[in-house]
């Protein structure tokens, strides 16, 4: 899980200070997934691809110093045991997990590049979880680029209707409803404690462009969301 | 919230297995009501319902109970009640509401006692008008849109009782966005006679989780987890609670109420 940078932009965007020390929380029952900081602790706003390469580099690296360490521990028995695992590891696929409006908004003009897209699916690949009753396979139909490379891309149906909305979660705490049963105890408690999601903090970023359209377009365009 | 009616919410249903979502409905309700500014939601009965309903695939009430029991550990104003399922057979959801109403008066009467006999002395000043003239609580059938369909069903409800339901007690009503429960009392001249007493919330926050849906997942080995309360996963892994076999139970029964009233037989609901 890679929280986005704090420069991205976005209104009601809190510290990502908050969100990594939520996200930490919300996690520690996971055995397999974790949040990861790097993307946050840039200097500025990373576009998506950047973010696939360093984790993905990091993962050939850990792979590599594994490899190392197999070799300088059992230097006799590599030929036997594992051996073709130790010398022809195989290499892991770092593989971009979105919801399908993710996909939607290869569409909005200035907000990816071209080449940036092509890289995701082409080396990487995605994996597309959408609503029942929404149809994601659409969207690849309509572009040349993702169709192309549609043998990359996995559409997984959500069947247990389960669409927590962010913005929602963030209204209904400014208005001190109750979401227990949406959120981890612990997030919530953290959420209480920092008293994180106010009138304010949700008028952050207002009225300014996302990061990746300034970018693209220093003329600057209507702002998205 | 001194001049505030207290409520009690009763939830009636199979809780097979209880999800996030049963949990859910609840916290809505009790946002609801207290946002009207007249009520006082102080409790939460969570009331599974008793083995001989005969719905398909519905698993013994001893592990409902354990794994609402495990779900509501976090909870500090809902609790799971058993006595639905301990009856001898199943109980009709009239007698489950007058059931509980009567065992609030009947905790509220002990607690009058107990304040009369601890300050005899102070009952003319302190407290004077709660001791002697308390609050009564009201209690609530707490349900989802569906539920109110349901009163259409024939040979499913008694007329009298729908009508001691939402006279007497009252209903709260989730429905999910995008759907209109109001049509429901619209259509029903008994529930437009008592729609003051049935409160429709609505679910803004999707979070729809269908128990049928979770034991399918189950059956199939795939992850339920972020939708259960986590202990409830592992009680269900730990006793290996559905399976192809606990699914085909009742299979092809008929419900207990529509027997009750139909010995003749109806074709089977769900």
């Amino acid at each position: 899980m890679s929280p986005v940078n704090d420069n991205y932009g976005k209104k009601g965007l809190v510290s990502a200070r908050h969100r990594i020390a939520m996200a930490k929380l919300a996690l520690k029952t996971s055995d397999w997934i974790r949040v990861d900081p790097w993307e946050s602790e840039q200097e500025t706003w990373t576009e998506t691809v950047k973010v696939l390469r360093h984790h993905y580099n990091e993962s050939l690296r850990l792979l590599q110093s594994k490899k190392e360490f197999m070799e300088n521990k059992h230097p006799h028995e590599r030929s036997t045991r594992d051996s073709l695992s130790c010398q022809h590891p195989v290499l892991p696929e770092l593989k971009l997990l979105c919801g399908a409006d993710f996909l939607q908004t290869f569409k909005t003009p200035n907000l990816w590049k071209e080449e940036d897209i092509k890289e995701i699916v082409e080396k990487f690949g995605l994996v597309c979880i959408s609503r029942a009753g929404s149809d994601p396979s659409q969207y690849i139909k309509e572009s040349d680029l993702l169709t192309q490379f549609q043998h990359n891309i996995f559409l997984v149906k959500e069947w247990i209707q389960n669409e927590i909305s962010a913005t929602r979660i963030r209204s209904a705490l400014r208005r001190g409803l109750s979401v227990k049963y949406l959120l981890p105890d612990s997030v919530i408690a953290y959420i209480a404690q920092h008293n994180i999601y106010t009138e304010e903090s949700e008028r952050r970023n207002e009225g300014d462009l996302l990061q990746p359209l300034k970018l693209q377009n220093p003329a600057g365009t209507p702002p998205r969301d």
